[in-house]
């Protein structure tokens, strides 16, 4: 029997018990609805995610001092003072591929203009650091790398120590106090908002780096460096040679730990999307149970389905169907039943992430990758499902089937 | 009634002599139910020829049934040879046997055994689905098939729609449809009131006598057995008689004896009338 009779026949038997082949569906729908939703979910996170990586410049690398050892007293990252402005300046001009790069030393600290008051992080930088974070300033200037070797008291502030310490004040021009020290505003930043991990970008001032050093924390060496590489491709590329860089200028010997860590702007991003696609496969993971719950449900309507037309099974068999005919009949009518289901449930998916999208304002990226997966996966349960009672049907023997009640 | 007789009979039959459509050789068929072993069938041999009409009989556990689903290939003996158009297929696969019902046999059945919510027609055509045949031609050998059994006008109708009569005639029309060597029919007017079974006999004599279709039937009642040219008796798993008809009863002949549905219908009105009057006068007294 060719498959288009066999597919109709499929159909017409479900559509004969009509109530009963759309609860079997249900179940599968609901499967596929839920795997579909969660993955647009998880996957609009990771988006998220993804795009405040991105926020921090796609070439970026990141020098980070790292922990010293003094007599077996470790310290944590930042704590060695062998990371400085030379360092820096030996990447720029050793490593090609490294196109800009900009200094941080930072330091919490107290700020004060007229009666407002505010504990915040000081940076020390260099201009170019604004051009590496792509961070523009909506009203004033970026300080100059003149008055970087000057360590002039000049600063840039966010948006949100501008609210806290001016109000409706237009802040450039104006000075506040870091600690003791008088700062000019030269401008305000552009608004950034959170960072991947929550925190708030707008609070923070930033300030030449030497006047940081040598005025707020009364230091000579740096805690990170933003470099920027010419590419993506070539970020990861400059990772080997500034390591070798340092360790040759830090004196490191083989086989003892770096004091400095060097991380691309992908290791983040991979390190984010680990944990994300671990929490999406987990709930991808429980929403597939029901999926599975789904398959059993076809399989307990494809078995009482057998039972039920014994008969014709057996009228089938006598005018000559053989064993795969009735197999195949079987097992078609079960992946119908399933992948329409599956049909269904990809619909219900993606409504079901429309409307979560669109309530909760939470982000939902329709993966095709997912839709595929579930109408792979529906149809694999049908066939799973299917097989035995289909197997059932198939070794009825002739006259017994013939004879049933 | 003897005059009746001779009217309804034709003379006795000599024996078939057309080519052998089935040969059983020395037939056992050994059923195995664990502790207890069951002879069904002891050593049956026998031949039916192209354009007989025969008719198996026997009490029930005589062996008819186990013999009539060897001959349809829905069981295969123990030991002994079935040759069915001379070949061997005792000894074939479940998918052969499949097969070989599919292009050499046609079945009827005591409870016709007809899709329900299923047109005339589709039912007809079921044994050309697994035939491999094109729906243009499936279609219209069903049509063929249903015309041959006086049903063309009731092709689109659900076996619901047909009188019990009018379904054994679909499944008739079905057991054609690929053109069989032989139609096996199991009790077919076991479900039929008695008018209605002679019609059905009436279509087995037709295609028997007109298309030289070969016929075997399975039946317990004696009268029906009369319709065909030759009676097979089983006992205990074996063959004790196999005779030729004598005073063979002719369906067409004997259909004009019987009361046609409406006179049916009129006496059966007229003995309800009857039944109330005498009710009524009963309860008046």
């Amino acid at each position: 029997m060719d498959f288009m009779n066999t597919f109709r026949l499929a159909l017409r038997a479900l559509a004969r018990n009509k109530m009963r082949s759309a609860l079997t569906m249900l179940g599968i729908v609901i499967g596929v609805g839920a795997v579909i939703a969660v993955v647009s979910i998880g996957q609009g996170a990771q988006y998220l995610v993804q795009q405040g990586i991105q926020a921090m410049g796609t070439n970026a690398v990141f020098i980070i001092a790292g922990s010293s050892r003094a007599g077996g007293v470790r310290q944590g990252y930042g704590g060695v003072k062998t990371l400085t402005i030379d360092d820096m300046n030996a990447i720029l001009r050793e490593i090609p591929i490294i196109k800009q790069a900009a200094p941080s030393v930072t330091s919490r600290q107290q700020v004060v203009y007229g009666n407002q008051n505010w504990n915040t992080q000081i940076t020390g930088t260099t201009p170019n650091f604004f051009d590496i974070r792509t961070w523009p300033v909506q009203a004033g200037s970026v300080f100059s790398d003149e008055e970087v070797d000057l360590a002039a008291n000049v600063c840039v502030i966010g948006t949100t120590v501008a609210r806290v310490l001016f109000a409706d004040e237009n802040p450039v021009g104006k000075t506040l106090r870091i600690g003791n020290l008088p700062f000019r505003v030269d401008g305000v930043l552009e608004s950034k908002g959170q960072n991947v991990m929550g925190q708030d970008q707008d609070d923070a001032i930033f300030a030449p780096y030497t006047t940081v050093q040598r005025k707020v924390s009364g230091i000579t060496w740096l805690q990170f460096i933003n470099a920027s590489a010419i590419s993506q491709e070539a970020s990861v590329a400059a990772v080997a040679p500034i390591t070798s860089l340092l360790q040759e200028r830090h004196r490191i010997r083989r086989g003892e730990d770096d004091d400095f860590m060097v991380r691309t702007q992908s290791d983040i991003a991979d390190l984010a999307n680990q944990t994300q696609s671990v929490m999406t496969m987990l709930l991808g993971g429980i929403a597939s149970v029901s999926l599975l719950v789904g398959g059993i449900g076809i399989m307990n309507i494809m078995l009482v389905s057998v039972t039920e037309r014994t008969r014709e099974i057996g009228l089938r068999m006598a005018v000559g169907a053989t064993e795969s005919d009735v197999q195949r009949q079987f097992l078609v009518e079960a992946v119908t039943l399933s992948m329409m289901g599956g049909a269904i449930g990809i619909v219900f998916g993606l409504v079901g992430s429309a409307l979560i999208s669109n309530f909760l304002s939470w982000p939902t990226l329709i993966s095709g990758k997912a839709i595929i997966a579930a109408a792979i996966f529906s149809a694999a349960v049908g066939i799973f499902f299917g097989y035995y009672p289909a197997r059932k049907a198939a070794q009825l023997d002739p006259i017994e089937a013939l004879r049933y009640e | 009634m003897a005059e009746q007789t001779t009217v309804l009979t034709e003379p006795n039959q000599t024996a078939a002599t057309g080519k052998p459509v089935i040969r059983l050789e020395n037939v056992y068929k050994v059923y195995d139910l664990g502790e207890i072993q069951v002879q069904a069938l002891r050593g049956i041999s026998l031949e039916v020829r192209e354009g007989e009409f025969v008719a198996v009989m026997g009490p029930s556990g005589s062996g008819k049934s186990t013999v009539m689903n060897i001959l349809g290939c829905l069981d295969r003996p123990t030991r002994g040879h079935y040759y069915l158009d001379d070949v061997d297929v005792s000894g074939m696969s479940k998918t052969d046997l499949a097969r070989i019902r599919n292009r050499k046999l046609g079945f009827v059945f005591q409870q016709f055994n007809l899709l329900s919510r299923t047109s005339a027609l589709e039912n007809v055509e079921l044994p050309t689905v697994y035939a491999g045949i094109s729906p243009e031609e499936r279609t219209k050998r069903a049509m063929e098939s249903l015309t041959r059994v006086g049903l063309a006008d009731r092709a689109g109708h659900h076996p619901s729609q047909l009188s019990g009569g009018q379904q054994q005639r679909v499944a008739i029309a079905r057991g054609l449809v690929n053109r069989p060597s032989i139609l096996l029919a199991d009790e077919p007017t076991g479900n039929l009131d008695s008018r209605t079974s002679v019609e059905i006999m009436d279509i087995l004599q037709t295609l028997n006598n007109e298309e030289g279709l070969t016929i075997v039937l399975v039946t317990h009642e004696p009268d029906i057995a009369r319709y065909a040219k030759r009676t097979l008796e089983f006992l205990d798993g074996k063959l004790r008689r196999d005779n030729v008809v004598s005073n063979r009863l002719i369906a067409h002949e004997v259909l004009k004896t019987l009361p046609t549905p409406e006179e049916q219908a009129a006496e059966d009105a007229e003995d309800n009338a009857r039944h109330e009057k005498m009710a009524k006068s009963d309860a008046a007294k």
